[in-house]
């Protein structure tokens, strides 16, 4: 792995923080205040911030240092996130994913607005800040030292001071009169420096390693064998170095330990052989050292016997671990055996439970799959062609090769459930993208929106998704465009000034439903209705029903607005829309109550790879009609079928008219129109809502069909959308009810589609 | 014998950096993603030290940290703190809750190489 591929799970993993955080400051913003949503939020601005400072990534370090400052503050309960407070964030969320993404793929972001935005920011953090300073000054005090080690400063808080006198110890080597400064250090750990990992040894090493340098190991603290703890510490060492790295240079070596151990440096003046002459007979004993260390371990022996309770052993360890700091130790542990009855069980305990909370994943390549589920399909059509031949050959119906059979079909099934299943995932990402669309659109249209999702978890196949993220922006840009009211208009009409969208995603009878529903005004009929005419879609007489008016927006180039603005009228109109829901195999329709608002409800198939189909049978050839079309079946009598025209026929139905569609005749299976009473009618529903009767000679049945490709097999068919294979091996095309439909108007199919070659 | 670290990091960038660091290092890596996974994992991997971030879902690095120095056999392991352009008193819970020592980000494998040998023999 390189750093190039390290920067790209970068930035997926940015992707995945955006998503995080867009949806707790959603959360936030909805009045939840679980301080573990404040937490995630602080917690992905903060992983994107350390992931793009070690790429050097400094546009968007600096801005999210901005933004998690900020956060901190909410988080520390120092700033209320209030309605104000997240619009902002809200806001800086988008410009992080700005951010982001131009660091990814180049290009730029709207300089200006993060700059805005980071004053914003700033500003939350700074005006809340002040008025809070004096509890964070007040609790900080208590806490030792919170300075970094580098600073000389740190003398005066890294540990208490101790009466303790240089000249009574200096070193035997006086080192050569170089211009190298001599320092010596008094080094005495406490045992909290061993307890957490420190190694006096190590330090010692590293200290060596900064110039030339004697040690005196002071033993004097040793108790008898009898009375030693050997968790305790009780040795001191007095170092004399001679170094040019200076006193910094030395503190940086106990950096890690300054807290944990007495630590005295002081630079030796050059003449200074009074002091040393002295030194080396003097006992340490005189000298006030930090005599509670001292004191120490007889506390720690008497209460360490103690701890044969199963539990505290397990807690503490045993005597004989070394360098474990039990004295120290003793006020956390009892405090955490009070909070977790069983403190050994104690992380166990806690995986159990989150294991419930985040089940495990793992990333496989979308091709991987992909191939997979086309094998699955392979296996469905063989298990069917097997099925069928065994049944062909087998007369005698041996029931043990039947039940095999059934078993094999069961499996089948699931595997291919399970499969499509693996392709499944949220509609969540694409509704989180939404409601920045919404923010935008609000910004834009001085609105007051809010997005309201539900359903989020419903699951779909990714493709699905991928385009479902295009047709529903359209869609959430028109309901606040044109949906929703000026907030004034609202509050004339008595409503809350603040609009409110509504997007749902549910399952319902295999297929995936997704509602957008808007409490605006609802469709203008009267404008569209105007509109229409205008625009020669219908006669200025025409009858339509409240229906029909609504679904005349689906059609090209309608837009009510009365100037375009630039938010929805960017040459996407709703046709557009529909047909991408349409080549999702999936149904639009509005309905829309004047004053109280529009549904838009759409209605898609949970994957692309498997369709359930009515096989009919036309002219000889076995067709597969979508069963998403059909609304009913009926076997037409005589008397229901009435002639118009040249050739037109009209089927009555429970006393209205549809229209009759010879499928064989549109797809030129033959030469003339089939008689309605020997065939069956697919009542199916077209686009723009309008009903027609398909004329096919025979049902052969319902089933599941594998979609199969035409387009990249072979090429595209008019009237067709897809093929398939059958269980009897033989190739059978998907009818595009929508084409032949559009074709029985009158806007025939190509000539050169004789399919009787085909099938 | 290569000396075994354990990372634990919920990020999945700084993971990966840990790892090819510390392998092009010559250290043996075992990685896990938040402190109750490092915690899980602990007694498997056997590290002769610990590298922590501290910012993480479900368990902290300060309440990872604690639970190692509560482990009777890793409690003497050295452990360093992952932490940001040193926030003096983050560095100071780290501590108090037994870290060994720290290294600042952002990422620099110098400096995290430098750390983990000072805190290792």
């Amino acid at each position: 792995m390189d750093m190039n591929e390290i920067k790209e799970i970068f930035f997926q993993e940015c992707e995945e923080q955006l998503a995080e955080l867009e949806s707790g400051l959603l959360k936030l913003n909805d009045g939840d205040r679980d301080p573990e949503t404040v937490n995630a939020v602080f917690r992905a601005v903060h992983s994107i911030k350390g992931g793009a400072g070690a790429f050097g990534l400094d546009d968007l370090v600096s801005f999210a240092h901005v933004f998690e400052t900020t956060l901190d503050c909410v988080r520390s309960n120092k700033l209320e996130p209030n309605q104000d407070v997240l619009k902002v964030m809200l806001k800086s969320a988008d410009v992080l994913a700005d951010l982001t993404n131009a660091a990814r793929d180049g290009g730029s972001v709207d300089e200006a607005r993060s700059k805005q935005l980071i004053r914003e920011l700033e500003a939350l953090a700074n005006g809340e800040m002040s008025a809070a300073a004096e509890a964070p000054v007040a609790r900080a005090a208590p806490v030792a030292a919170p300075v970094p080690a580098a600073t000389p400063a740190v003398n005066d808080e890294g540990f208490q001071p101790i009466p303790f006198s240089f000249d009574d110890f200096g070193d035997e080597e006086q080192p050569a009169e170089s211009g190298v400064p001599t320092y010596e250090i008094l080094f005495r750990p406490k045992s909290e420096l061993y307890a957490k990992g420190n190694e006096a040894s190590l330090l010692l090493r590293d200290l060596s390693r900064l110039g030339e340098m004697s040690i005196h190991c002071d033993t004097d603290a040793l108790p008898l064998l009898e009375d030693m703890n050997p968790e305790e510490a009780y040795f001191a060492w007095k170092i004399s170095i001679t170094t040019d790295k200076g006193e910094d240079g030395i503190r940086s070596v106990f950096e890690f330990a300054e807290w944990d151990c007495d630590l005295e440096i002081r630079a030796v003046e050059k003449k200074s052989e009074a002091g040393v002459e002295a030194q080396d007979e003097l006992p340490m004993q005189p000298v006030p050292f930090d005599l509670s260390i001292l004191d120490e371990p007889t506390d720690v022996i008497v209460s360490e016997p103690e701890p044969v309770s199963p539990a505290s052993a397990a807690d503490f360890g045993s005597n004989v671990v070394p360098m474990a700091g039990a004295g120290r130790d003793e006020a956390p542990a009892s405090e955490q055996r009070a909070a977790v009855a069983q403190p050994a069980a104690g992380p166990a305990a806690a995986s159990a439970a989150s294991s419930a909370a985040a089940a495990p994943t793992i990333r496989v390549d979308l091709d991987r799959v992909d191939r997979l589920i086309n094998l699955v399909g392979e296996l469905v059509i063989n298990q069917a062609m097997l099925s069928q031949s065994v049944i062909e050959n087998d007369n005698n119906g041996l029931s043990s090769i039947n039940m095999g059979l059934d078993e094999l079909q069961q499996l089948t099934r699931e595997i291919q459930d399970s499969v499509m299943a693996i392709r499944a995932q949220p509609v969540k990402p694409v509704f989180q993208r939404m409601s920045r669309i919404v923010r935008e659109i609000a910004d834009a249209t001085g609105k007051s929106v809010r997005l309201v999702t539900e359903g989020e978890n419903t699951e779909v196949d990714k493709t699905v998704i991928d385009k479902l993220a295009e047709p529903l922006t359209h869609m959430i840009r028109n309901a606040v465009d044109h949906g929703l009211e000026p907030p004034e208009k609202r509050q004339a009409a008595g409503k809350n000034p603040e609009g409110t969208v509504r997007l749902t995603a549910k399952h319902r009878s295999g297929r995936i439903v997704i509602e957008l529903a808007d409490d605006g005004g609802g469709i203008n009929r009267e404008k569209v209705r105007q509109k229409a005419i205008d625009n020669d879609l219908i006669a200025p007489d025409a009858n339509l029903s409240d229906e029909e008016i609504d679904n005349l927006i689906f059609h090209a180039g309608f837009s009510t607005a009365d100037k375009i603005s630039d938010i929805s009228g960017r040459g996407v109109g709703m046709d557009v829309v529909k047909r991408s829901i349409q080549a999702l195999g999936g149904r639009i329709s509005i309905s829309s109550r004047p004053g109280q608002g529009s549904v838009f409800t759409m209605s898609l198939p949970l994957t692309l790879a498997v369709l359930d189909g009515m096989v009919v049978t036309v002219a000889g050839q076995t067709l597969v009609v979508p069963l998403t079309a059909i609304v009913e079946t009926l076997q037409p009598e005589a008397s229901a079928i009435h002639s118009f025209g040249a050739s037109q026929r009209l089927i009555s139905i429970r006393n209205s008219f549809c229209p009759l569609v010879d499928v064989g005749r549109i797809l030129n299976f033959r030469a003339t129109q089939a008689n309605p009473v020997e065939g069956v009618a697919l009542l199916v529903e077209s686009e723009g809502g309008g009903q027609r009767a398909l004329m096919v000679d025979a049902i052969q049945g319902q089933r599941q069909v594998v979609i199969k490709s035409l387009e990249a097999n072979y090429t595209h068919v008019p009237g067709i959308a897809a093929a398939t294979i059958l269980g009897d091996g033989r190739v059978a095309l998907i009818l595009d009810v929508d084409a032949v439909v559009a074709a029985s108007r009158g806007q025939s199919l190509k000539q050169e589609i004789s399919l009787a070659a085909t099938g | 014998m290569k000396k075994k670290v354990l990372t634990v990091d919920d990020s999945r960038t700084i993971r990966n950096m840990l790892l090819v660091t510390l392998n092009n290092a010559g250290f043996e890596t075992i990685q896990a993603e938040d402190g109750v996974a490092g915690l899980e994992v602990l007694e498997e991997a056997n590290p002769d030290v610990i590298v922590t971030d501290i910012n993480m879902p479900r368990l902290d690095g300060f309440g990872f940290i604690e639970g190692v120095r509560r482990n009777e056999k890793y409690r003497a392991v050295p452990i360093l703190v992952l932490t940001t352009e040193s926030d003096a008193e983050k560095k100071n819970r780290a501590r108090q809750a037994g870290a060994t020592g720290w290294i600042v980000k952002p990422f620099d494998p110098t400096k995290l190489i430098d750390a983990i040998e000072r805190v290792t023999a």
